[in-house]
């Protein structure tokens, strides 16, 4: 895809911003500890990217999806990890607010998420309720001008470090399935939210994940985000753009993957020369650069389409998912192979970039959901 | 309060250099750059405007069309204003006559008396160092080279001059004309709303009618004509093979002098 100028400063903003900020000892202390680094993500906010989605009257910066995929992607190829940093507050974060937040909500909450003051995260997943997300049993029982929230999340990203959580709980229970869900904005420092103990995860180490466990905890109506009852079209939606995220997410780990092994095929001498000369090495090349092109045009056409409202576009986000996140997978595990058993070692960079491929296909709906998503449109 | 940044496109050296047939250098074919000292000069200013909000910065350039992009970039780092000096007459200028322009730019942009001009220390294509001293003489300001830290104090600035062999720190009073080199600082990012939104800043375009009635432009001391310097040859350098490690041992230097004997070096 052609870009224009303002799109081709925002990749070279970010390819800047992550080859020099992203350091060899940043990337190593978050793997060594799993800590969150504040200071890398005050940074993100400073120069404007945790708030690029974010619209202008709600102190964001007012970019669309297109800009947004080329942010995540660029900053993926450097960092899988880190790109969730300025990710969240974009997509699942800031998502809710955006997509069915009324007036109040989105001048409470966005201009602190956009700027990175404050951190937003989405809790969905139920111990019970991993891909049936409508299997949800986290109860909100309405207690006059209160909910009073009961129950428990799991593999909520960045719960230990975050300021509000967009919870999904059942309003009515008398109603089967995804219907009776209500989303809620619930203040983590609250009386009765904690977080259970961060996981010990094999990738994207760096972004604390954890279980939260909602007591008792009393959220007041005004924190109800969209209609009640209504609350899981508005999570699917919000996943729509999660999906997108993802898609170019993974796009990046595979272009970050596939440079290494370029670069590795070129130096490394094996019977004599080297091994790039090899049709073995280099058709593996051939194919790896072909799909993250494949990739990349699909991602940008959806980021286009979505924003222009396109009915097509659930499916597209879903498609792009899809396809972006098992491709990185299969680009990740050639890029492994051409380094032999140095691409094994941790000193070599394709290694993180394989353990942090294996979670595109997971988190956000599996890869099967995503074909159940997009079997059911292309059969309705 | 302005501070007017001069920068300048290059070619990035890091790429192969293009040549042609006239000797001059083919830079339609090269990958461009923003001149890196000139990066410095833009921070510099940046640096002064936070502590001065009411204060302008105005990026200037001389040179082709396709230099804007550059300006848009600046603009997205934060330069309040850009302006973009180009025209045909303009063509083929050596320092003499870039700066003759550029003076002549700045005077149509106006001097205030608390106005501050920056520019890199020189550029990496001609690595003259002229143009920013030239500027200064031919506006009649006082002109501060090589500077590695700048305090304002009102009207006055207290810069840190880097030379050979130590530092000398002088204070001149504005207007003045500061050439700022690697040290001065580490040049910012642009900002995602400032690429959202660098279209929305002034930019113009001075050409030469726009420039014509400047006392400093004259079509004798402008373009090729106004040049009393001209491009000879400009060529790569040929590569040069690269060098064998000999061990520090004392069959090392066996080899070694018989390798130099064999050479009639010794």
């Amino acid at each position: 895809m052609i870009l224009d100028e303002k799109r081709l400063l925002m990749r070279k903003l970010c390819r800047e911003f992550a080859e020099n900020e992203f350091t060899d000892e940043l990337l190593d202390r978050l793997e060594e500890t799993g800590e969150f680094d504040w200071d890398i993500f005050h940074k993100m906010g400073q120069y404007g990217f945790c708030g690029v989605k974010i619209p202008k009257e709600y102190g964001g910066q007012g970019g669309d999806s297109l800009d947004y995929v080329i942010m995540v992607e660029e900053f993926a190829k450097v960092s899988p990890v880190l790109s969730l940093y300025a990710n969240t507050s974009n997509s699942l974060g800031g998502g809710p607010l955006m997509i069915c937040g009324n007036e109040e909500q989105k001048a409470k909450y966005l201009g602190d998420v956009a700027s990175g003051k404050k951190i937003m995260i989405f809790c969905l997943t139920e111990p019970g309720a991993g891909s049936d997300a409508g299997g949800t049993i986290t109860t909100a029982k309405e207690d006059g001008d209160y909910f009073i929230l009961n129950g428990r999340k799991t593999f909520a990203s960045g719960a230990p470090i975050a300021d509000y959580a967009c919870v999904l709980a059942k309003t009515d229970t008398s109603l089967r399935g995804s219907k009776g869900i209500s989303m809620f904005i619930v203040d983590m420092k609250l009386p009765g939210v904690n977080c259970g103990k961060p996981e010990h995860k094999m990738g994207i180490v760096g972004y604390p994940t954890s279980d939260v466990i909602f007591e008792d905890v009393r959220v007041h109506k005004d924190d109800m985000v969209g209609k009640r009852d209504k609350g899981f079209g508005a999570a699917m939606a919000t996943l729509d753009g999660g999906r997108l995220g993802i898609a170019a997410q993974s796009l990046g780990i595979a272009e970050g993957a596939y440079a290494e092994a370029l670069k590795y095929a070129k130096e490394r001498k094996q019977f004599g020369q080297p091994i790039a000369n090899f049709q073995a090495i280099s058709f593996m090349l051939a194919d790896m650069a072909t799909e993250i092109e494949a990739a990349r045009e699909l991602i940008y056409s959806t980021a286009i389409k979505k924003d222009a409202g396109d009915p097509e576009a659930s499916k597209l986000c879903a498609m792009s998912k899809l396809f972006a996140s098992e491709m990185c997978n299969r680009v990740a595990y050639k890029a492994v192979q051409i380094h032999g058993g140095y691409g094994y070692i941790k000193e070599y960079k394709v290694e993180r970039f394989y353990r942090d491929a294996r979670i595109t296909s997971l988190y956000e709906g599996t890869s099967q959901i995503q074909q159940l998503v997009i079997a059911n449109t292309i059969l309705r | 309060m302005k501070y007017i940044v001069c920068v300048k496109q290059v070619p990035d050296t890091q790429g192969k250099v293009a040549v042609k047939e006239d000797g001059t250098m083919d830079r339609s074919k090269m990958a461009a750059i923003i001149n890196p000292d000139d990066l410095n000069a833009v921070e510099a200013a940046l640096t002064l405007k936070d502590s001065n909000p009411d204060a302008k910065v105005v990026v200037v350039t001389m040179g082709p069309p396709p230099a804007a992009g550059m300006l848009h970039e600046l603009l997205a780092m934060g330069a309040d204003e850009a302006v973009l000096v180009s025209g045909r007459e303009f063509g083929g200028s050596d320092t003499f006559a870039t700066s003759q322009i550029l003076a002549g730019a700045i005077s149509h942009i106006g001097i205030e008396a608390d106005d501050v001009i920056f520019c890199g220390r020189q550029a990496i294509d001609g690595d003259t160092a002229q143009v920013g001293p030239q500027i200064a003489e031919k506006l009649g300001i006082p002109q501060i080279s090589y500077a590695a830290d700048i305090e304002q104090n009102g009207n006055t600035l207290k810069v840190k001059r880097v030379l050979e062999d130590g530092y000398m720190t002088i204070e001149a009073d504005t207007p003045c004309l500061i050439t700022c080199i690697k040290e001065l600082n580490k040049p910012r990012y642009m900002t995602v709303s400032g690429i959202l939104e660098f279209d929305k800043k002034p930019y113009s375009v001075f050409d030469y009618e726009t420039l014509k009635d400047e006392p400093l432009i004259e079509a004798d001391t402008i373009g090729l004509k106004g040049s009393p310097t001209n491009v000879y040859k400009s060529f790569s350098p040929p590569q040069k093979a690269p060098g064998r490690m000999i061990a520090a041992n004392e069959s090392g230097v066996k080899e070694l002098a018989q390798e130099l004997a064999a050479k009639h070096i010794i």
